[in-house]
């Protein structure tokens, strides 16, 4: 049942708003505001009246319908599903943080700018680069910045004959869209037989049109590029910069650095391995580091550290805070978001690191990456087909449901259906799309062996069904509250609102 | 260990079965002389009763002000029910709902957020949310300059935030598209009809037509509408979506309606925040769904004929589409879709006028109290919303710092992205503000004058 659908004329809220006498009988009526009528609105637009209890029955319930990390083990590959610490939420959510208008002075703002700067300089040690700016609001959007920092390079020297940017095929569907909207072409290139990029293709493909490269290592086979040196050279060598999708630091954080691989620029979804929330989507954060030499392109604003302490107030003795704005960074690609980012989601991270502290980041990478070859070695001897089993998994891993499929007619889509039914939360599916029948699995460092064990006899039983009774799994999952939908209706007779009733109820 | 379950014995079994002699062996595939040292920037874990003393001792430097600035985040009451339900870890804690089956309770929520949103717009669709309003201004240009196929012009007033326009030119001026400032006149604060006359003729892409503009002044919205259209562009409304319980909303703009609405959902139940996370909104005609960026919901049925909820047109996307989606978005603000939709269920239609009214005549108030300072005058004539441009008599940067020494934080100075308007401060007083909030406005304006 919809919200709309508990909605009864009349009903309202009073407590909620304010108790404003004018203007509530009618938009044209009562208020005397010395707006033109023909600005204001004459039909009344469709949202619910209920009481409190109604709305917090109906959303409560709702959440009941869903999958998550507090309820279920969730292994989505390439999305890093770890636990998310309940006191990053309350620890970003005190008051003084909520309530500070973004453009109250710096002055007003010592304390949550300290907490910024310091992820600064957290993100930049991880990394290996030579600064950060934190103001990309989402993965996609700190590729963006990336790109847009390497073509701002190119231009800044004259440089504009580099008109294309190289993608492996492994890559995320982001890094091509992304190349894209910076006004690139995209030239991919294939994967070897072992899950590597194949040398040869970027030999014969870079050149003086390459403006950079764009790579994920791990890559999202789950498997370490093992010649990135090399790649790193051919790039370099032919004038290209190198972009690093970071979305994922989980399997290499304390291990590697992708300053010391080389790379110009990364970004990093700080929703991944700094744990906080998907939120059923987002708000996600999207950090950029960048070397030396593009230092001067950050997208604003960075949050910079004045040495000396300012007239008592300021981080107690700390030092003060300011942030950089395009007087200071005159060659910066620009501001992304009307503020300064999500800080909500980077106050988060910044709970989170300063939880584990350096040691714990080492552990992060070596616990996830156990956790990962265990799962991967026992589906791998379950009989299991495992995409490469002559590599190490880093933080994710690849099997392929293709011989059972062959044997019985039941593909990826339905074993990650029937997981449903035995409370777990699939894998990601059909990605990479260059192994056939896949699931991409991420087990992340915070599941237990029980957990992961279990996940082991889920996927057995269901091959097992799919033998005996194929039809069960087929029609899978059966226990959740919808059966599988009808995507191809749902884009054909597109519904995307209920019943709108503007022009027809008129006040 | 923080947040790793792991025992001994767990390891040890764990590496049995993988055949690794320890877990450094796991990383035998990264070549020895990238392998990092220890990491000297993040300082030893803290337990939860030492970060948590830190961040209160952070966040006691914050100081809070009376505030009355808005330029484009607002101060409003959320209920306290709104947070209490958005942050349940079955919302906080799930991902994109990709596996429909189990991600009904995300889906639902978003398909009644965008029939909200698309109602307050009076649009036909929305999406399910883009990361501002900023950034979602920009990807209506470009939606725009795909729908439009053959000019790569697009007419930005200027009485359109100059946060915003700086977002639109980092994020559209990649693709060589083409945005030119439409000045204001003086007198209103509203586009200059006779500038935009200039353009007529001319391969336009689209106007973007902001109500209320960043002066908080109210345009001649059906007047720019029909004048696009008439050019054969694109009309983008760029509105704050609270103001649309009382103010008309964009599809009934001139004869046809705007045919793409994007703002900031802030206003509907995100806290402020030094800035973010807020949420975009993006609706639309229905001619244009194709075009549009980001997630879409629809409603549909399951094997049973049952309804249900379900991504869909992902055929746009980036993970599909790859090189040729139409944006690289490939999340939305989800949890503050979720916020924003409670926050709406609980207001409804007549809460939400409480609020757009109860601020508008509170900034009504607060002109005219301001208005009786020597020296002090409203600056533009046109309707208003619920901010309001105010003339001083001195620096306006030195009578804002006067008044936040007084804990006041007496608006947004306009002086470094509009020095034509001189001395000239951006105030707002939300229904938040009270009576006595308003006269300690006045006294702290009359202070910093004197």
């Amino acid at each position: 049942m919809l919200i709309f659908e508990r909605s009864h004329p009349g009903r309202r809220n009073a407590a909620q708003a304010p108790n404003h006498a004018a203007a509530v009988s009618g938009p044209s009526t009562g208020l005397r505001t010395g707006i033109p009528t023909s600005l204001l609105r004459q039909d009344q637009p469709l949202l619910p009246e209920a009481s409190e209890m109604d709305v917090v029955r109906h959303y409560t319930s709702l959440s009941q319908k869903n999958f998550s990390i507090d309820t279920h083990f969730y292994p989505l590959g390439s999305c890093t599903m770890k636990y998310n610490p309940r006191a990053c939420n309350t620890l970003a959510m005190l008051p003084q943080f909520l309530a500070r208008h973004p453009l109250a002075p710096e002055s007003t703002g010592q304390g949550v700018l300290a907490c910024l700067y310091d992820l600064q300089e957290i993100l930049k040690d991880v990394t290996g680069m030579a600064g950060v700016s934190l103001m990309p609001m989402a993965g996609a959007q700190g590729e963006f910045a990336g790109i847009a920092m390497i073509r701002a390079y190119h231009d800044a020297r004259g440089d504009t004959a580099r008109t294309e940017i190289i993608v492996p095929d492994a890559a995320h569907g982001t890094n091509p869209a992304t190349a894209v909207m910076c006004g690139y072409t995209v030239k991919e290139i294939p994967t070897n037989a072992n899950g590597d990029v194949d040398l040869d293709a970027l030999r014969a493909a870079v050149g003086p049109q390459t403006a950079g490269l764009m790579l994920t290592n791990p890559s999202t086979l789950g498997v370490f590029e093992q010649r990135i040196v090399d790649i790193q050279k051919m790039v370099h060598d032919a004038g290209g910069l190198l972009y690093y999708d970071g979305a994922n630091l989980n399997a290499i954080l304390g291990k590697v650095k992708p300053g010391d691989m080389g790379f110009d620029v990364i970004h990093m979804n700080l929703h991944k391995t700094f744990s906080t929330p998907h939120g059923g989507g987002g708000p996600g954060a999207g950090a950029v580091g960048v070397a030396k030499r593009l230092l001067p392109f950050l997208p604003l604003p960075v949050v910079e550290k004045l040495p000396s302490p300012a007239s008592g107030r300021g981080a107690g003795g700390e030092g003060t805070y300011r942030y950089l704005t395009d007087a200071d960074l005159p060659q910066s690609i620009g501001h992304l978001s009307a503020f300064s980012g999500n800080i909500g989601v980077l106050l988060r991270a910044y709970v989170y690191a300063r939880m584990l502290g350096a040691e714990g980041m080492h552990r992060v990478a070596e616990f996830a990456t156990l956790n990962a070859n265990y799962l991967m070695a026992e589906l791998h001897k379950s009989g299991f087909t495992v995409a490469f089993p002559q590599r190490r998994a880093s933080h994710e891993f690849i099997i392929s449901i293709k011989p059972l499929k062959d044997a019985t007619g039941i593909s990826a889509m339905d074993v990650a259906k029937r997981l449903l039914d035995k409370g777990y939360h699939p894998p990601t599916t059909y990605f990479p799309m260059l192994v056939p029948e896949c699931l991409l699995i991420e087990p992340t460092e915070t599941e237990s062996k029980e957990v992961l064990d279990g996940f082991v006899n889920a996927l057995k039983e269901i091959r097992d069904e799919a033998h005996a009774t194929p039809e069960l799994v087929k029609g899978a999952p059966h226990t959740m509250p919808v059966r599988r939908l009808d995507d191809v209706k749902a884009a054909r007779e597109l519904d995307l609102t209920w019943k709108i009733r503007t022009n027809t109820h008129a006040v | 260990m923080p947040f790793i379950p792991h025992t001994e014995q767990d390891i040890l079994s764990m590496l049995a079965s993988i055949g690794a002699p320890n877990i450094d062996a796991l990383f035998d595939e990264i070549p020895a002389e990238l392998r990092s040292g220890k990491l000297t920037a993040v300082g030893d874990g803290l337990n939860e009763m030492q970060i948590t003393r830190l961040m209160h001792d952070r966040a006691a430097q914050d100081v809070l002000q009376l505030n009355f600035i808005g330029a484009g985040a607002y101060e409003h009451h959320i209920p306290a029910a709104v947070w209490e339900i958005a942050t349940r870890g079955e919302f906080y804690t799930a991902y994109t709902p990709y596996q429909a089956e189990a991600s009904q309770g995300t889906l639902q929520v978003l398909y009644e957020f965008q029939t909200m949103i698309a109602s307050l717009t009076g649009m036909d669709v929305s999406n399910a949310s883009l990361y501002d309003g900023a950034s979602g201004l920009a990807e209506a240009i470009l939606m725009a300059v795909r729908a439009h196929k053959t000019s790569r012009r697009v007419l930005l007033p200027a009485s359109v935030s100059p946060l915003y326009r700086s977002v639109a030119r980092s994020i559209v001026k990649l693709q060589n598209i083409e945005l030119v400032e439409i000045p204001f006149d003086a007198a209103t604060g509203t586009t200059d009809l006779k500038a935009l006359a200039q353009h007529e003729g001319s391969d336009i892409a689209a106007l973007v037509i902001p109500q209320p503009n960043f002066f908080g002044a109210l345009e001649d919205v059906d007047a720019l509408t029909a004048w696009a259209h008439a050019q054969g562009a694109l009309a983008i409304a760029l509105v704050n979506p609270l103001t649309l319980a009382l103010l008309k909303a964009p599809g009934h703009w001139a004869d046809k309606g705007a045919d793409i609405a994007v703002g900031d959902g802030q206003p509907l139940g995100a806290p402020l925040s030094s800035g973010g996370p807020y949420f975009g909104f993006m609706c639309c005609k229905q001619a244009l769904v194709r075009q549009m960026p980001g997630r879409i919901i629809g409603r549909t049925v399951d094997l049973d004929g049952k309804p249900g909820f379900t991504l869909t047109l992902q055929a746009r996307e980036q993970h599909i589409r790859r090189a040729k989606a139409t944006s690289n978005i490939c999340s939305n603000q989800g949890l503050m879709v979720t916020a924003a939709t409670i926050h709406m269920a609980l207001l409804g239609v007549d809460g939400l006028r409480r609020v757009a009214a109860t601020s508008h005549s509170n900034t009504q108030s607060l002109a005219k109290l301001a208005s009786g300072l020597s020296g002090v005058k409203s600056l533009f004539s046109s309707a208003h919303f619920h901010e309001v441009v105010l003339h001083l008599p001195k620096s306006s940067a030195a009578v804002l710092n006067r008044m936040a020494e007084q804990g006041v934080l007496g608006g947004f100075d306009l002086q470094p992205h509009y020095p034509q308007l001189g001395n000239a401060i951006l105030v707002c007083a939300t229904e938040t503000k009270t009576p006595e909030d308003l006269q300690r406005y006045v006294d702290a304006l009359r202070h910093a004058l004197s």
